[in-house]
């Protein structure tokens, strides 16, 4: 299984805000013992979804110079289950963003329905913890996320096209 | 934007009880945010952030919570300040209270020089300018 919790960009402006959505389905593992008879999406990969959206977001806007980690979920709040053929929206959108890191906020939806509010403080690390070393290719962001944003791109420029 | 040093205080107060969920009661003007108020390093980015936000300024790296005198060999000898590097974290922390610091200036000590004090006084000098 690949670790990547959101399905594709549908909206993306750089530096400001993302929008992804995400599919629960069956043919994922965890919810046949997240529960037995009764699937839920874990809330923990509600969170790793938003810190996804909005951490590619934050790479982004610094031309994935940065390694952006996850530092601190600020707040996170829930008002629904996610049970298996449900769409997750993810609407993240930059509060601030210093060559220290950045704070997001979040709102994601169920179905069109409020689901979630979920704020993020994301560390760029090789300009904190100073001291610590961290090895010199981005390990955050592998081909697997950039595939998301080139997806993005290359269907973004096809509709425009076809307008 | 001109603002008293009770209304920083209060901003400063609430700021501190959102980023590290501490009780209001909990933040007095001479509380450690380490030691009394628990706050992590990773907090301290968040701390910044939202005093950024609430009183519409852009606090510089270093400024505030300056961290890279202590990693500079010059002015660190065996886990203690010398006497240069005292000086110039005094200079760079006009904001601090360096009263109890001073008497024992081992680096593993810095946590008491950030303080609540601390961040309103930086805060009241930082909107007077």
């Amino acid at each position: 299984m690949r670790w990547i919790w959101i399905d594709k960009f549908t909206d993306f402006q750089s530096g400001v805000s993302a929008t992804a959505i995400k599919n629960v389905s069956m043919a994922e593992e965890h919810l046949h013992d997240h529960f037995p008879a009764y699937p839920v999406m874990p809330a923990s990969l509600i969170v790793e979804g938003m810190a996804q959206t909005a951490g590619i977001l934050v790479g982004e806007a610094r031309n994935f110079e940065e390694k952006v980690i996850l530092a601190k979920v600020k707040q996170a709040k829930f008002l629904k289950e996610v049970r298996p053929g449900d769409q997750l929206q993810y609407d993240a959108r930059i509060e601030q963003v210093s060559p220290q890191g950045a704070m997001t906020a979040g709102r994601v939806t169920v179905n069109g329905e409020p689901l979630a509010e979920i704020d993020i403080v994301f560390s760029h690390i090789d300009n904190n913890m100073s001291g610590l070393a961290f090895p010199e290719e981005n390990f955050v962001f592998t081909e697997d996320f950039k595939s998301l944003l080139t997806t993005y791109n290359v269907s973004a420029s096809t509709a425009a096209s076809a307008q | 934007m001109e603002m008293s040093r009770d209304e920083v205080y209060s901003k400063v107060k609430d700021v501190l009880v959102d980023a590290l969920g501490v009780d209001d009661d909990e933040v007095t003007e001479t509380a450690t945010l380490q030691g009394d108020l628990g706050a992590e390093s990773i907090d301290f980015l968040d701390i910044v952030f939202r005093l950024e936000k609430t009183f519409s300024i852009k606090i510089p790296r270093g400024e505030l919570f300056p961290e890279s005198i202590v990693s500079n060999p010059e002015y660190v000898e065996g886990g203690k300040l010398t006497a240069k590097g005292l000086s110039t974290l005094k200079a760079a922390m006009p904001h601090a209270d360096f009263t109890d610091f001073e008497k024992d200036p081992d680096i593993t000590r810095m946590p008491v020089l950030f303080t609540v004090k601390t961040i309103v006084n930086y805060l009241t000098t930082k909107m007077a300018a």
